[in-house]
């Protein structure tokens, strides 16, 4: 049988209320050992019941229980939720209580996990959890609840089925020669088809990448000679933003120096110390660890001082930096302008926050972010989009082959294709997958 | 007493009674009516897509199908030429009169096998195990063994219109109490359906308004083992015909008359072969649907009327027939009609093909659920051989998917069951492209001989031509072929591009237009046409071989994942209530087998191995 597990599902810490989830077969038996309120084992199902948490004889917290009975929950499974008054201390306590029952404190990712088993959410679903609890973005919020949804589950779904009925189509050839009534399938049918599925997949992984910016921030990095102000700039970017992460090392693979919210975007400034501090700046930025950065950033704003002539260190500098990442900002417009203003060149200065909302919004529309999330599909994780890339290597393989080979050779590589993609939402099962899938989850949920 | 009693002399009956006599065992062939052993009661041929496959590895494996084929056909064609290696296969036009005599001559020839007329209605059980039968007449015989081969004859009714004869196939009698014996044993049982078409006598045919279907112009041989006795110029024709608006009409206006749409059929026909009115039917649109006139021998002048199978009253058929283009003043020689019987269920039957309920008990055949004469001896061969090495204290020859179609069959059967007559289809094999009609000696006759199927001269044979296979695959490693003016003049004129320099042998096989027929006007080879065919197709499709070897592999290593026997479903929690059912039913032996269930999902699979994780390898 199946324990009861238990854990806190809000985070840890000071906040109004903390929510502890129990869930299992033995929920109610357990929680209302240590509830005074109403009995829990005849309140309807989907109810909040008001009463005290005891220990023993003593009151540990005022709470609110959301009653869930089986099977309409989240796990399947009976679920109460004890909303107490924040606080680590009450929590803890709490949670002691609920372990001396009889409860289990959960794993990593097990109430997403028992979801999935009792067939409550499909692979990509499960998947999507784990992604809208670690999200820290609206938009990135936003994908996560769309895929929960089944929003990549239908595209999947979609392909399959057109892949499926192409491959039906061919074994009919194969299995019944002789009838010249039933379409025969040639590469001229066949590869036109291919060649659209092809394109949706590939539009799917292209999205993709722009998920990646979504789930892990728009890299930003600011770059210039010495004391043409970017760390000003830097600073006035980060203050102005009350909604502020600052110093979360390790959310992205660079050390990050402080990180923004804008339009929905998290927006991460890389460190760019490493040149910053050097007084050759341009002959640094010839050597690998400038030019790291630079291939890492999504977007590289060049700062140029506006009080002094283009140098030709600028001028190399600026060709560094491949166009579509490229935004140049001329500080320093409180001084008198010297350097000749391109059409394309923000002006602007960090002692008035002049220019600084252009910037800003530059950074969005230079990587055409603004319509980015209405419809586009969204990969969580890179299970997923190695599965669509094998997808597509397979589609790949059968129209190269279909070259030479005959029709039923590359429909082996078309039953890749669909296997892969079935990989994807679990509908084709793989023996390794639940062992690596599960040990990304995060714990509580 | 006898070691195996065989019930039924059908295809599958005469594979498993040769089986278990060659392989030594006291064997006792049952047949109601030794003049129908080998009976061909619906098509005149033998093979077809995927079917014809089945009969190489039959034959690979040391039965008789392939070589009685050879003996007894008027035409052979390989059908699937022009596509990929994997998916060719033979069919011939069997002679229905010669092929039953020549399959008794060889039963015959087996000194342990007694052929005997009688008709089983009950077997001799003692605590669910099988140890013989009880003929209708009251007489006991007693065996370590029965196979149970009886095709469609376990309760038959015979349907033509709203008539309802209870009787076998055209006229014979059938067994009335076997099937409700068997479920007194706690076997369940299913009433499944078939039919035939009307035979047509040949002088009433009008053939110059169809075209001619002929064989092959090379020569062609289903046993890796005869040589071809047929005359390749002078074989027979087959017809190709049309149904029309006024067939459509007819069936259409008399539906309500059809055994099948009158309601008058328990029994659930086969989905892969319909009869025309359900084709008219569920594919209205079509205007029109394929047939084929096939003679059913030389020796007598009757026509089988493929793809218009019918369960119409007579009159109804008389006008439908009619309707035919080249029919119109054709003469009925015999109706089409519906047949009902009783089958066993397959989930009750292990991999073996002995019964999970009755110990000592196999079946093979139609009793199964299949459909077809291929497919029931493939079961005969397996039931014959493994009823055989039980006796001698053997494990079971199993053969896997990745082995041949004989595996793929079994393991459906017994995973997923029947629901109506199961025909073999390439598109249930997933490595077709390991079981090929070209190969099925490599990859069988190995089992074969160490069960005792294959003589040691069949077995040097294959060695030799094992050995054959890798030293020309060495050879044209090193084998060059230098590009001069006359050479480029070859190329040319054969429409093949021109190497840009010196390359190997092996090296040009695998550019798909060139072939060793062609390479033989460079260089003599002193290999067989099988060798070379077998080099060039390991070569052409190198890549995608690989890939299936490293499928099977990986299919293999699950197939490993063994599932204990003593599981107790009811314990996992979790399973969706189906599979959970499912499961407890079929007692799948590894995961992997489990997966192929139908009604288990992913999902389900998922738990169990997490179920068996827990459970079984907690040390790991």
């Amino acid at each position: 049988m199946e324990d009861t597990i238990c854990a806190v599902a809000t985070s840890l810490g000071v906040g109004a209320i903390s929510i502890i989830r129990v869930s299992g077969n033995n929920a109610l038996n357990i929680v209302s050992k240590i509830f005074k309120g109403p009995n829990l084992k005849k309140v309807k199902s989907h109810t909040i019941n008001y009463g005290y948490i005891y220990d023993k004889d003593e009151v540990i917290d005022e709470v609110l229980l959301t009653v869930m009975l089986a099977p309409k929950t989240y796990t399947k499974e009976d679920i109460i939720e004890i909303n107490s008054h924040g606080g680590i201390n009450t929590t803890n306590k709490i949670m002691e209580l609920l372990l001396n029952m009889g409860c289990r404190l959960a794993e990593p990712g097990e109430f997403t996990k028992r979801a999935f088993l009792n067939g409550r959410i499909d692979l990509t679903q499960a998947e999507s959890v784990n992604d809208l609890i670690n999200s820290s973005s609206d938009n990135q919020r936003k994908l996560a609840l769309n895929n929960l949804q089944g929003t990549l589950t239908k595209k999947i779904r979609n392909l399959r089925k057109e892949i499926v009925s192409l491959i039906a189509s061919i074994e009919v050839n194969i299995d019944y020669p002789e009838y010249d009534d039933i379409e025969v399938i040639t590469k001229d049918i066949l590869i036109p088809k291919l060649n659209n599925i092809k394109e949706q997949i590939k539009k799917i992984i292209n999205d993709s990448k722009n998920s990646q910016i979504i789930k892990e921030g728009i890299n930003v990095a600011i770059v210039g000679r010495p004391n043409v102000g970017k760390s000003s700039i830097l600073n006035r970017l980060l203050d102005e933003d009350k909604a502020i992460v600052t110093n979360i090392a390790g959310t992205t693979r660079d050390i990050v120096e402080g990180s923004i919210s804008l339009n929905g975007f998290k927006v991460n400034f890389i460190d760019t110390a490493g040149i910053r501090e050097t007084t050759d700046v341009v002959e640094k930025i010839g050597v690998s660890k400038s030019k790291k950065i630079i291939k890492k950033a999504d977007i590289v704003i060049v700062v140029l001082n506006g009080n002094e002539k283009l140098s030709l260190d600028d001028e190399k500098l600026i060709k560094s930096v491949p166009y579509k990442k490229r935004i140049i900002f001329v500080n320093k417009s409180d001084l008198k302008l010297k350097i000749m203003v391109k059409d394309d060149y923000i002006v602007g200065n960090s002692k008035n926050d002049d220019g600084l909302d252009t910037l800003k919004s530059s950074i969005i529309t230079k990587l055409n972010l603004e319509n980015i999330t209405k419809d586009m599909t969204y990969i969580s994780n890179v299970r997923q989009l190695d599965l669509l890339k094998k997808a597509l290597k397979s589609l790949e393989d059968a129209l190269n082959n279909l070259e030479c080979m005959p029709v039923d050779m590359a429909l082996i590589d078309i039953k890749n294709a669909w296997n892969y993609l079935g990989e994807i939402t679990g509908e084709v099962y793989q023996d390794e997958l639940l062992d690596t899938l599960f040990s990304n989850f995060c714990l509580g949920k | 007493m006898y070691d195996v009693i065989v019930v039924g002399g059908g295809h599958a009956g005469c594979e498993a009674s040769n089986a278990a006599s060659k392989m030594g065992m006291k064997t006792l062939l049952l047949t109601m009516n030794k003049n129908n052993i080998a009976d061909m009661p619906c098509n005149p041929s033998i093979g077809g897509t995927a079917k014809g496959i089945i009969v190489r590895e039959i034959d690979a494996l040391g039965g008789l199908m392939g070589i009685v084929a050879d003996k007894s056909h008027f035409q052979i064609k390989m059908l699937n030429n022009s596509k990929g290696p994997a998916v060719r296969s033979l069919r011939c036009q069997a002679d229905k009169r010669v092929y039953p005599k020549v399959m008794l001559e060889y039963l015959e020839k087996n000194p342990n096998l007694e052929i005997r007329e009688g008709l089983v209605e009950d077997l001799i059980v003692e605590d669910g195990t099988v140890k013989g039968v009880i003929l209708a007449s009251g007489e006991e015989i007693f065996s370590k063994e029965v196979i149970l081969t009886t095709g469609t004859y376990l309760k038959a009714n015979v349907l033509v219109g709203s008539e309802n004869t209870p009787s076998g196939p055209h006229g014979e009698g059938r067994s009335n109490n076997l099937s409700d014996n068997l479920k007194k044993y706690g076997l369940n049982i299913l009433r499944l359906k078939t039919g035939t078409p009307p035979r047509i006598a040949k002088d009433s045919i009008d053939f110059s308004k169809m075209s001619e279907e002929v064989g092959d112009d090379t020569y062609l041989t289903f046993s890796f083992d005869t040589k071809p006795v047929y005359d390749l110029n002078n074989q027979q024709k087959c017809y190709l015909l049309y149904t029309n608006d006024k067939t459509h009409e007819i069936i259409k206006s008399h539906l309500k008359e059809s055994a099948m749409y009158g309601g008058y059929v328990t029994g659930v026909g086969p989905r892969y072969c319909p009869s025309i009115e359900d084709k008219v039917v569920r594919f209205s649109d079509k205007e029109r649907h394929q047939l084929f006139l096939e003679p059913e021998s030389i020796y007598y002048d009757e026509w089988y009327l493929q793809g218009f199978s019918t369960s119409m009253p007579k009159y109804v058929q008389e006008e439908m027939v009619h309707s035919l283009k080249g029919l119109e003043n054709a003469k009925i020689t015999k109706y089409a009609y519906a047949i009902e019987y009783d089958a066993v269920s397959s989930l009750q039957i292990s991999p073996s093909l002995e019964n999970k309920v009755l110990k000592n008990l196999f079946t093979a055949g139609q009793i199964n659920g299949t459909s077809g004469y291929e497919e029931a001896a493939g079961q005969g061969l397996m039931a014959g051989i493994n009823a055989a090495l039980k006796i001698q204290g053997k494990d079971a020859l199993i053969l896997l998917r990745s082995d041949a179609y004989i595996g793929v069959l079994i393991d459906d059967l017994v995973t997923k069951g029947v629901t109506d007559p199961y025909r073999m289809l390439t598109s249930r094999a997933e490595f077709r492209l390991l079981l090929r009609h070209d190969n099925a000696d490599l990859r069988l006759r190995e089992y074969g001989y160490q069960v005792g199927m294959i003589s040691e001269e069949q077995y040097k044979r294959l060695n030799k031509k094992k050995e054959d296979i890798a030293n020309l695959m060495n050879e044209i490693k090193n084998l060059k072929l230098v590009i001069t003016k006359d050479i480029k003049d070859i190329f040319k004129e054969n429409n093949i591009e021109i190497p840009k320099k010196t390359m190997s042998y092996e090296e040009l096989l695998k550019r798909p237009e060139i072939t060793f027929d062609f390479l033989k006007k460079f260089t003599n080879f002193k290999y067989s046409d099988e060798v070379l065919e077998q080099v060039e197709i390991s070569l052409k499709y190198s890549g995608y071989i690989n890939k299936a070897y490293k499928e099977a592999t990986k299919l293999q290593k699950i197939e490993e994942k063994q599932i204990p026997s003593d599981i107790d479903y009811s314990k996992v929690r979790n399973l969706a209530s189906e599979a959970r059912q499912k499961l407890s039913e079929v007692k799948p032996r590894t995961i992997a087998q489990a997966s192929r269930i139908s009604g288990v999902n992913p999902v389900d699979i998922s738990i169990l191995a997490v179920y068996l994780k827990k459970e079984y390898n907690k040390d790991e």
